[in-house]
């Protein structure tokens, strides 16, 4: 991985971490567009509760943490974290063991430099 | 746009389920076209982001709000099949750890956010990038425009669901009124943080970017300032 690659990674991480670690407790707490709509249309009665619903993370929030914005913060920060994990195992796992057959974008930089 | 467990009856969960296991198949098998690696470990940092986006809801007025869905920002960025899979891994997370998004209804939410997103969100945006002239700032418009049109999409793919197997008795045109209605004002969010996150990245590696591979080198690594035509 190039030394710019690497530089896009980590920004994209330190954003996530900094969005869903700090930014996240100055969220709007009105309904989303769908729980409104359900709600003015009369079929919000119809969820029912939530498989997960005693997760410790549950509604992003950290149990046991009482500060409010660092339980949400936490739990945002876990969440990028294990997202993080997940998706780039997935990823170098779907790429395979198969190195040449990468895509190289161009020939204007080195995939190895 | 999280669909909870209980708004849609088993056939359409269940319909839901098959056509998002099938399309998440196809997707692992063609997603390693598209990533190298470079890019793979990159695409898990695009599923990182998408999810903490996602935590930010922004007020759209009336009372309600919205966050990204981050299928045209994802498949923008490192290819569609990948996008697919990039929020269908927030979905999974989402839904088993933080109680987001009904477990028996992620199918659902996968056929939504995911494939709906991204095939409106990165079908709108390939068409104008094929129409416009070939540069960043085409490029950056075509995003904004394909990111804006994928959340109504979503939610009149949504709508039309409802009409076929909600658990409730809802009028379709009433339904998609309202829901299009709001997620327009959303989409307008969407398009907002997906244009600025594609133009940070472009700025500074825009051979990473997969939606920008078209563009010419020179255009690619042209000085323009903050990368915006």
């Amino acid at each position: 991985m190039s030394r710019r690659t690497g530089r896009v990674l980590a920004g994209l991480l330190l954003a996530a971490l900094v969005v869903a670690g700090l930014l996240s407790a100055f969220a709007s707490g009105s309904p989303d567009g769908l729980t409104a709509v359900s709600e003015d249309k009369g079929f919000a009665s119809t969820e029912t509760e939530h498989a997960a619903a005693d997760s410790p993370l549950a509604g992003y929030e950290t149990r046991g943490v009482m500060n409010e914005r660092l339980s949400v913060g936490l739990a945002g920060v876990i969440g990028v974290v294990v997202t993080f994990g997940i998706g780039a195992g997935l990823f170098l796992l779907v790429r395979g063991g198969d190195r040449t057959s990468g895509r190289a974008p161009d020939g204007a930089t080195s995939t190895t430099g | 746009m999280h669909v909870p467990d209980g708004f849609f009856d088993v056939t359409v969960s269940v319909a839901n389920g098959v056509v998002a296991a099938g399309v998440v198949t196809v997707c692992l098998r063609k997603a390693k076209e598209e990533l190298d690696e470079r890019t793979a470990p990159l695409a898990g940092a695009v599923a990182a982001f998408v999810f903490a986006a996602q935590m930010i809801n922004f007020p759209v007025g009336l009372g309600t709000s919205g966050h990204l869905m981050g299928g045209a920002l994802a498949a923008i960025l490192v290819g569609p099949y990948t996008g697919v899979l990039c929020v269908s891994v927030v979905l999974l997370v989402q839904g088993l750890l933080f109680g987001d998004g009904g477990l028996t209804a992620l199918g659902t939410n996968i056929v939504l956010m995911g494939i709906v997103g991204v095939l409106a969100g990165y079908g709108v945006f390939r068409l104008l990038t094929a129409l416009l002239p070939k540069t960043r700032g085409s490029v950056l418009g075509g995003a904004f425009v394909g990111a804006l049109v994928s959340v109504p999409a979503a939610a009149l793919a949504f709508s039309g669901m409802f009409a076929i197997g909600g658990n409730a008795d809802i009028p379709l045109t009433g339904l998609a009124t309202a829901m299009v209605g709001v997620h327009v004002l959303i989409g307008i969010g969407e398009a907002l943080i997906t244009a600025a996150t594609i133009g940070a990245v472009i700025a500074v590696r825009p051979d990473l970017v997969y939606g920008a591979r078209m563009l010419p080198v020179v255009e690619r690594y042209a000085v323009t300032s903050g990368g915006v035509a």
